[in-house]
């Protein structure tokens, strides 16, 4: 068939612009979620200066274009004496930009822990570390799941603008083979690929998700599973 | 009276093996505008079990909140052993005490709350276990054996591995009672823990309560509105209303023959 002739003809270079637009998602989730958690966790600090710097650093990479950081980070950069990769200048502006967004998740979900929960420690005496690691964390771990599955898909498709610092992610693969294959293969793959990732990643943090809500009880354990029907059986 | 008497928290701050159990000075307590406490003195001795009574909004669960360090203390000073919790006297100026040391003061805590508060990512036994293991420093093991000690007491000794919402509200108090008492608390704060249960189950709490009462010296201060239990429980109760103790007495004077009318009226209403 013709069309599985030119996916397969072009299979080695659309590999290789996977590759790269998987490095950039893998790369900038990680970053984003370090500077997620950090400015999360500072966004409800008791420290006032900690709060203030917190959210001026969300509100200045959360309100400026993704497009410009990226210009910034690679063309004005390196004139201020500091010289990014490519792919590191991709990474870094994909990590403060969407780690920007995922500090208000981490924020709102942190706050949506019930208070009751806050005071319990509070009651048990537990330094601030055992407070938040063992028993907030885990609860606002399952109410930031969904939002930062959200942004990690948007993350994805962010990655798209790498090609504006000349790295040859899928969008630069699929717009070369527009012209030795046509549009609406290269497109038409071009949809199909991303969504594929898209989908990979998505469904990965649904699983986190399920998983860390059957740790608070919230949805049926395998052994209520199974329990339940054991009795729907007999 | 020991409401006329707000010593016992020495000035200096130097613990005395002598001081009371708890010692509120002065204590004034607002949320904006609203003043709950204005310049409130008791004192209680240790081992002393004593009932806090009164209209809702008299100021009772605030006290316990303040002991707990849940509420900022907007004047005066609160002793535990002579020690202060949130504030100090420091050459004649009201300072604020270090994180670190409020700690300190308010390990010898423990409260039991009207929503249980248990945390849900952790089974019975790890609600426990988890306080003595990372902040007491506690081993694992030990802290276990202790946990399932306990459980066996509050009548649990079978919910070890069970989660918290598999448990009816009777049970996951008695797991709150467990977890307060799994830090050998001084002080156990009991603010309203039988009020969000169903009726039927409030006989199981009181039961272990009357138990940890009879079995232990810790020093209690109870919220409540179970007159019956109050008056099994504890050798004072104060009544209060606007903020103020408006009348001390011991449980039997006080449940059938107060003196203040607006102590009668309350009690006629709730009994």
């Amino acid at each position: 068939m013709d069309f599985f002739e030119s996916l397969l003809d072009a299979w080695p270079q659309l590999w290789s612009g996977i590759q790269i637009t998987l490095q950039l998602s893998l790369g900038g989730a990680a970053l984003a979620f370090v500077i997620a958690v950090a400015l999360g966790l500072s966004s409800i600090s008791e420290i006032g200066v900690v709060r203030g710097v917190s959210r001026v650093l969300v509100e200045f990479f959360r309100g400026t274009s993704l497009v410009v950081q990226l210009f910034w980070l690679f063309f004005v950069l390196p004139q201020l004496g500091f010289r990014l990769e490519s792919m590191a200048a991709g990474i870094v502006a994909l990590g403060l930009n969407y780690g920007a967004y995922g500090a208000e998740v981490v924020r709102g979900s942190l706050n949506a822990v019930p208070k009751a929960q806050w005071e319990g420690t509070t009651a048990l005496s537990m330094p601030w570390v055992t407070k938040m690691r063992r028993i907030i964390w885990p609860q606002a771990w399952a109410l930031m799941l969904p939002g930062l599955n959200n942004l990690m898909v948007m993350l994805v498709k962010g990655t798209a603008l790498a090609l504006l610092i000349f790295l040859h992610d899928l969008t630069f693969v699929v717009d070369e083979l527009r012209r030795t294959e046509g549009t609406y293969f290269a497109f038409g793959v071009g949809f199909a690929l991303y969504y594929l990732i898209s989908l990979g990643f998505s469904t990965v943090l649904r699983m986190l998700e399920r998983r860390a809500q059957r740790k608070l009880g919230l949805a049926p354990t395998k052994a209520q599973t199974a329990q339940a029907t054991a009795g729907a059986v007999a | 009276m020991p409401t006329d008497n707000p010593t016992g928290g020495p000035a200096d701050g130097s613990t005395s093996g002598d001081a009371p159990r708890i010692v509120f000075q002065d204590v004034v307590k607002k949320f904006g505008d609203t003043v709950v406490l204005n310049g409130l003195n008791f004192t209680v001795a240790k081992g002393e079990r004593v009932t806090l009574i009164g209209p809702s909004g008299s100021g009772k669960t605030t006290i316990l909140r303040l002991l707990m360090t849940l509420e900022h203390l907007t004047g005066g000073y609160i002793y535990v052993d002579g020690d202060p919790l949130t504030f100090e006297e420091r050459n004649g100026k009201r300072v604020e005490r270090k994180p670190k040391d409020v700690a300190r003061v308010r390990r010898r805590i423990g409260m039991v709350f009207q929503q249980f508060n248990l945390f849900p990512n952790m089974n019975v036994l790890e609600n426990i276990t988890e306080a003595p293991i990372h902040v007491l420093g506690r081993s694992k093991d030990e802290a276990e054996a202790r946990a399932r000690e306990l459980l066996e007491q509050v009548g649990l000794g079978d919910k070890a591995d069970a989660h918290p919402t598999q448990l009816s509200g009777g049970q996951q108090q008695r797991v709150a009672i467990a977890r307060a008492l799994a830090m050998d608390p001084e002080i156990l704060l009991l603010d309203e823990v039988t009020s969000a249960l169903d009726p039927e189950l409030v006989g199981e709490v009181l039961g272990v309560l009357r138990e940890v009462a009879k079995n232990t010296d810790i020093t209690m201060l109870i919220v409540t509105h179970e007159m019956q239990f109050a008056q099994e429980v504890s050798n004072r109760v104060l009544m209060f209303d606007h903020g103020r103790i408006i009348e001390e007495a011991a449980p039997d004077v006080m449940f059938s023959n107060p003196t203040e009318p607006r102590t009668r009226e309350f009690l006629q209403a709730v009994l």
